[in-house]
This record gives structure tokens, C-alpha cells and sequence, in this order.
């Protein structure tokens, strides 16, 4: 099939919570998505440099362990270091409504927060 | 640097099929077992029940149809209209429950259970840095808590300290940050460590926090052999479900069974490993899953200290367990009983085990964490006291209940007193504690009991076949089941199939909620700066010595507690001891399974 959006699911920093990660990585496959998912304990770098290895047009950061604020961030700035500005970030775990305005603010097109449908995800990366 | 893995794609979406049920199947009526002791009245059962059925439930039905086609429980098992003697026929009371504190235990550990003492109320705390959670620790003290109960952050998990790249914007997080003994001294000031019983949430550098421990009990004139407490130190289900995983399996082991060692000499009263289901069930598995491979673990422990020359009575009574308590009251209930009846058959008839204390199955419980809901978190509140009294109905040996906004964030000091209060309620007011085991012969616990067992039992059979538990673990099997029941249970959810109120049923419009509990960057900074403190004070000499030490002996045989505890009182940090033993023990790669 040609074509078909790839998407990089990942767990960047020391968190090990993976049940959100693995399950929205088997829906997004599922409803048609080419999924690579990354395993636990990713660095920002190698989180950038697998997305723009396997050519992804979205990555998924998954975490549940509070350091959302550094690590989300940085895989933004690692993908426009890497000349990969195009590649769209979207997050997702436990994370405080107070800190995703600045989430957004440095790059994060999207924060998905616990009880949301894997519909939801997937009907937000077929119209963005 | 891991090389990401890639996805294994398949074609179909597989959809969750039901899985096998109905094992516990009702005689048909005619059938009775006239060829073994007649009993007239089974028979007569059997019939009124098949009356029932045709004259009574039949025609109901086809006017008023049940709610659903098919009931299942929580975990996916098929859950009858009614349960009755038939279908826990050949259950025996002497050797299938015994009475409490009697093999097999299935009614209780011990003979008079709350009567005697309530279950201790321990709740899992710790954030920001160590005089942050003394404060919390002082405080859940001071409101009735019986016990401490340490939450490490991730890097202190997994054995970087404070300022390690790996450790950036991580310190102080999930729990509380620990470098080196100093910081432990600060964690427990004022806390006498004879009088409490603590404990600690940590896994592969198990034995370092406890050695610090020792430490600190010292300078407080406390001898080892007068501490209680817990560590975890359960790796298999860290590769299985958990993530703080350091070394590979082999040398985990090793460190596992020198701590069992050390501690049956040192620290007799210290439970050595609390091997845990909670971390899997939170995964997503079902009870039955939760049960078989937290006992499968359990036996792999077993094993491997029989196998590093141990005799099984002088460990396995400090062998303690770790599980979940879910919503789903009755099948939760059943789950804890059925744990404790086959973890007393392993160990008499795999293991020999001659104690009593051998056989027994003593756990901790916490509340289940992935049933709490960001949206109206008060209704939390609700799922705590009901996963509580599963907890207290199947005979816990501790408790741990979430507070109401752990689907946000850390838990505020009010959410953490209305969870320990919930505690308290059940052991004051609901009269669930001042009998034991009251549950036992409803025919629905029963019937329930007995199908987990047996289910259990199958998937430990199956784990021998793979070749054990690392084995199976290696070969992703494990994780597999485990992701298999987690997608069906999400995509029951999101079909509506399951309800969870206020996520996909009865919502409202809610605002995004305040006072939320944060931990600031400035945590890390002020650990980083101690730390370099600390390193600029200590002798420099002594702690390379020790170190060394530590180096030598793990690329030989010999145990590593009494070089690790010298490391740590010169005041060796963390990092660096783990530093050394991943050089020499190289590091796990995780098999990734989707």
C-alpha cells in the first residue's frame, strides 16, 4: 500500500509505564498506520534520530513519570536540528493540564490525556 | 543506545476473542454420579436447579432479556446467572481450604487473622528530595499509619544518581531521590528504625538501598537483626511489566539470592523480595494472569536459591508477595485465596518445604492505580473503598490505598488522609475484619477460587515447558499474554462493551483541575549541588577502595551485601556502585513484543 502514514510511537526518559504506549501503538496499527515502537528508555537523541531514519511523518511520546516538560521538548528541537522540522510530535501520559499550553508552545502539535479513545488519536493524525 | 525495535506488522487486526470459559461445568441433572456415594440430594439440586431454568428463568427471558448476552468478569471469564453446590462439587474443606492459618491456607495465614491485629495501613509515599518525604513520612505517622513505605524516583530505580545525563528532568518525580547514605540519613531523621517496619519500592540495586539502610540503623545504635521491612527486589517482573530493570537476568539472580543469603544470617526479620503481581495486573493482565505469573516468578526465586546451595525452610519464609486489588469485589477475593492455596502446593509438593511459614503466602496490597480516572476524580474515592474491602475480604497482609487524584498527578496531603481513612473505616466500621475468611462457601468465591486455580495452574505448566520463567521472558511470551488481555480490555472499553463511569458513560463537562502536586526543576538542581558537596567531603581513597572491591568480587562467586554495605558507608554512591556492576553484569536489553 502505498503512501501510508508512519508513525514512531516512543518512551522517552526512565519511565516504564508502556500499557498506553503498546496499546495506542497496536490501534493506530490497526486502523491502518504503519507503527514503529521504540521500547522503553529512549533518549531525546535516539528518539530523533529513529524518527528520521524510518522516515515517520508523526512520532508519539508517551510518559507518565512527570519529566513530560524536558523531555518532550527536546525531541522537538532534536528533529529541527536534524533538518526534520516536518515531522510532527504529539504526546501523551499523565500530564497536567497546566503545563500543555507550554507543551504547544515549544512544538508539541498535541497532548492526549488519559480516557481518550484511540479513535480520537486516529482521527486527529488523519486530519492534521 | 538501543537500536529502536521494529513493529511486527500483521495483517488482520486481531479481534479479541473471548477466551475459553465454563471449565466448572454443571452435571446435566441425569447424569448424577449414582456409581459413587449415592446422594439423593445433590440429584434433587440438580434437578430443581434444571426446573428452575426451564419453568422460571426461560420464560422470563423471552419476555425481559438480561442486560447483556453474556456477563464477564473484570479479567474476561464468563460469570454465571447464579452459583450453587453443583458447581463447586468435590470441594473438600480439610484439604481444598482448611481452616484459617491451616495448609493451604486459602482462608488466611494465620488462625485469627484482624481479629488478633488489623492488617498494616501503608501507604506508598515519597517525592522531591529527602527532608520533603521525612515531612510526609512524619506526617502519615502522626495521622495512624503503621508503616513506611518508600517510592523511590526512576533514577534512583535504576541506579544513575542525581545529576547523571540519563537522569534529566526525572529526579525527585515518581519518588523520593536517593544518591548516597547522606541522604538516607536525612530520609529517616527522626525515625527509629527499630519501631517502624519499612517498605522499600526498589528492584535491581535492591541491595544497595537496604545496605544503606543497615547503615543508618547503625548510626542509630539499631542492629540489623532488629529491622523489619521490605524490599522488593523482584526483578523478573520488571522485565515482565515494570521497566527498572538494570543488569540481565543471570546476574539479577545472582544479586537476588546473595541478598536472601545475607539476610537469613544478618537481617532475619527482613522480608527479602516481595514478588509481585500489582506491576503486572496494572499492565493489564487478567487475575488469573496476575496470580499464575507472580507464583511463576515466585518459583523461579525458589529455584534459583535452591540452586545457589540454599535449603528451601531457611529462605521462603521470608518470601513475601505483592498484588493488586481490582474492582471487580468477588473475583478479586477469589484471586487472593487462590494464590495462597497454590502457593502453599508449590512449595510442600515442588519444593518440600517442611514449615509451616514455608507454605504461607503473606502479601501486600495496593489499590488498583489503572482503574482510577482523570475525569471526576472523586469518584475514585468509591473504586479505593470497594478495591479496600477486596483486599480485607481476601486477607491482605498490608495495604496500600491510591488517592483519589493519582490519575493527575502526585497526591495532595488531603487525597492521601481520605485513602488512609478509607483504610480505617473498613477495619473500624464495616465489620468486614472481626471474622475471617467470611466469604469462604459462597458458591460463586468458591466456584471462582477454583477456576483460577486451575487456570493458574496451566499457564505455570506451560512456563515450565518454555523452560522457566526467564526463558519465557526472553521469548516475550509473558508480555504477550499480558498485551493480549490489555488490548481487548481497552478495546471493550471504548466499545462501550465495559463501562467506566464519568470516562464513557455518565460524563460531565469538568474543569481542568488545580492545586495539583508538582515537583520543580529546582529539586534536581539542589540534589546535583549536595551531591557534589557530599563527593568533595568523603574520602576519596576509601570510597575507590571499596569500589574495587565491589568489582572483584562480582566477577567472582562470592556475596556481594557485606562489599556493597562497606561501599555505601564510606559513602559510595549509588551510581557509582551500579556503575560498577553494570561494567562488569552488562545491561538488559528489553524484547520488545507488540
Amino acid at each position: 500500500m502505498p503512501n501510508k502514514i508512519r508513525i514512531l510511537i516512543a518512551k522517552p526518559g526512565l519511565d516504564g509505564h508502556d500499557r498506553g504506549a503498546k496499546y495506542i501503538a497496536r490501534a493506530l496499527r490497526d486502523a491502518g498506520f504503519e507503527v514503529i515502537y521504540t521500547g522503553l528508555r529512549q533518549t531525546p537523541e535516539a528518539i530523533a534520530a529513529a524518527a528520521v531514519q524510518e522516515d515517520v511523518q508523526w512520532v508519539g511520546l508517551s510518559c507518565l513519570s512527570g519529566a513530560h516538560n524536558s523531555l518532550f521538548p527536546r525531541v522537538v528541537q532534536l528533529l529541527k536540528e536534524k533538518n526534520a522540522p516536518d515531522i510532527k510530535v504529539f504526546g501523551g501520559g499523565v500530564i497536567p493540564a497546566d503545563d500543555i499550553p507550554g507543551l504547544k508552545a515549544a512544538g508539541i502539535r498535541e497532548i492526549f490525556t488519559p480516557g481518550t479513545s484511540s479513535q480520537q488519536v486516529v482521527d486527529y493524525i488523519n486530519s492534521n | 543506545m538501543k537500536k529502536p525495535a521494529k513493529v511486527v506488522k500483521r495483517k488482520t487486526a486481531k479481534r479479541p476473542g473471548r477466551p475459553p470459559k465454563k471449565f466448572v461445568k454443571p452435571k446435566a441433572p441425569r447424569k448424577a454420579k449414582e456409581t459413587r456415594q449415592p446422594k439423593p440430594k445433590r440429584t434433587d439440586l440438580n434437578k430443581a436447579l434444571a426446573t428452575w431454568e426451564s419453568e422460571k428463568v426461560a420464560p422470563l427471558l423471552a419476555k425481559y432479556p438480561e442486560r447483556k448476552k453474556q456477563f464477564l468478569s473484570t479479567s474476561g471469564d464468563e460469570v454465571r446467572r447464579v452459583y450453587a453446590p453443583c458447581h463447586i462439587e468435590g470441594l473438600d474443606y480439610q484439604k481444598d481450604l482448611g481452616c484459617p492459618g491451616q495448609y493451604p491456607y486459602t482462608r488466611g495465614v494465620q488462625p485469627t487473622m484482624y481479629r488478633g491485629k488489623l492488617w498494616t495501613m501503608r501507604q506508598y509515599a515519597g517525592f522531591g528530595d529527602a527532608a520533603e518525604s521525612n515531612k510526609r513520612y512524619k506526617y502519615l505517622l502522626a495521622q495512624g499509619q503503621t508503616g513506611l513505605s518508600i517510592a523511590f524516583d526512576l533514577p534512583t530505580q535504576i541506579g544513575y544518581d542525581s545529576d547523571d545525563p540519563m537522569s534529566a528532568g526525572e529526579v525527585g518525580k515518581v519518588g523520593v531521590a536517593i544518591d548516597s547514605l547522606a541522604d538516607m540519613e536525612i530520609l529517616f531523621d527522626g525515625i527509629p528504625l527499630d519501631k517502624v517496619s519499612t517498605s522499600m519500592t526498589i528492584n535491581a540495586p535492591a541491595g544497595v538501598l537496604l545496605a544503606m539502610y543497615i547503615a543508618v540503623a547503625e548510626k542509630q545504635g539499631v542492629k540489623p537483626e532488629a529491622l523489619n521491612g521490605t524490599i522488593q527486589n523482584d526483578i523478573l517482573k520488571e522485565y515482565i511489566a515494570r521497566g527498572t530493570y538494570i543488569f540481565p537476568p543471570k546476574p539479577s539472580m545472582r544479586l537476588i539470592t546473595d541478598i536472601f543469603e545475607y539476610c537469613a544470617k544478618q537481617v532475619p526479620k527482613w522480608n527479602t523480595i516481595s514478588i509481585s503481581g500489582y506491576h503486572i495486573r496494572e499492565a493489564g493482565s487478567s487475575a488469573t494472569q496476575e496470580v499464575a505469573f507472580t507464583l511463576a516468578d515466585g518459583i523461579a526465586y525458589v529455584q534459583a536459591a535452591i540452586d545457589s546451595g540454599m535449603n528451601v525452610d531457611e529462605f521462603a519464609s521470608r518470601l513475601s508477595f505483592f498484588f493488586n486489588a481490582h474492582n471487580d469485589l468477588l473475583e478479586e477475593v477469589a484471586k487472593f485465596r487462590a494464590a495462597r492455596r497454590i502457593w502453599a502446593r508449590i512449595m510442600k509438593e515442588r519444593f518440600k518445604a517442611q514449615k509451616a511459614s514455608s507454605q504461607m503466602l503473606r502479601f501486600h496490597t495496593q489499590t488498583a492505580g489503572s482503574t482510577l480516572t482523570a475525569q471526576q476524580p472523586d469518584n475514585n474515592i468509591i473504586r479505593v473503598a470497594i478495591q479496600t474491602l477486596a483486599a480485607v475480604l481476601g486477607g491482605t497482609q498490608s495495604l496500600h490505598t491510591n488517592s483519589r487524584d493519582e490519575a493527575l498527578a502526585l497526591p495532595t496531603e488531603d487525597s492521601v488522609r481520605i485513602a488512609l481513612r478509607t483504610q480505617q473505616i473498613v477495619a473500624y466500621e464495616s465489620g468486614a475484619a472481626d471474622t475471617v475468611d467470611p466469604l469462604a462457601g459462597s458458591y460463586y468465591v468458591e466456584a471462582r477460587t477454583n477456576e483460577i486455580e486451575k487456570k493458574a495452574w496451566e499457564y505455570i505448566a506451560k512456563i515450565d515447558k518454555l523452560g522457566g520463567m526467564v526463558k519465557a521472558i526472553e521469548k516475550g511470551y509473558v508480555q504477550k499474554e499480558i498485551q493480549d488481555s490489555a488490548y481487548r480490555y481497552q478495546k471493550d472499553v471504548e466499545s462501550q462493551e465495559r463501562i467506566v463511569v464519568g470516562v464513557n458513560k455518565f460524563t460531565v463537562k469538568e474543569e481542568a483541575p488545580k492545586n495539583l502536586l508538582k515537583v520543580s526543576q529546582a529539586v534536581q538542581d539542589a540534589q546535583v549541588k549536595r551531591l557534589s558537596e557530599m563527593k568533595s567531603k568523603r574520602d576519596h581513597e576509601a570510597v575507590q577502595k571499596s569500589l574495587e572491591a565491589i568489582r572483584r568480587t562480582a566477577q567472582g562467586k562470592d556475596n556481594l551485601m557485606p562489599l556493597i554495605l562497606d561501599a555505601v558507608r564510606q559513602y559510595a554512591t549509588l551510581g557509582e556502585i551500579c556503575g560498577v556492576l553494570r561494567e562488569v553484569f552488562g545491561e538488559y536489553q528489553e524484547s520488545v513484543v507488540l
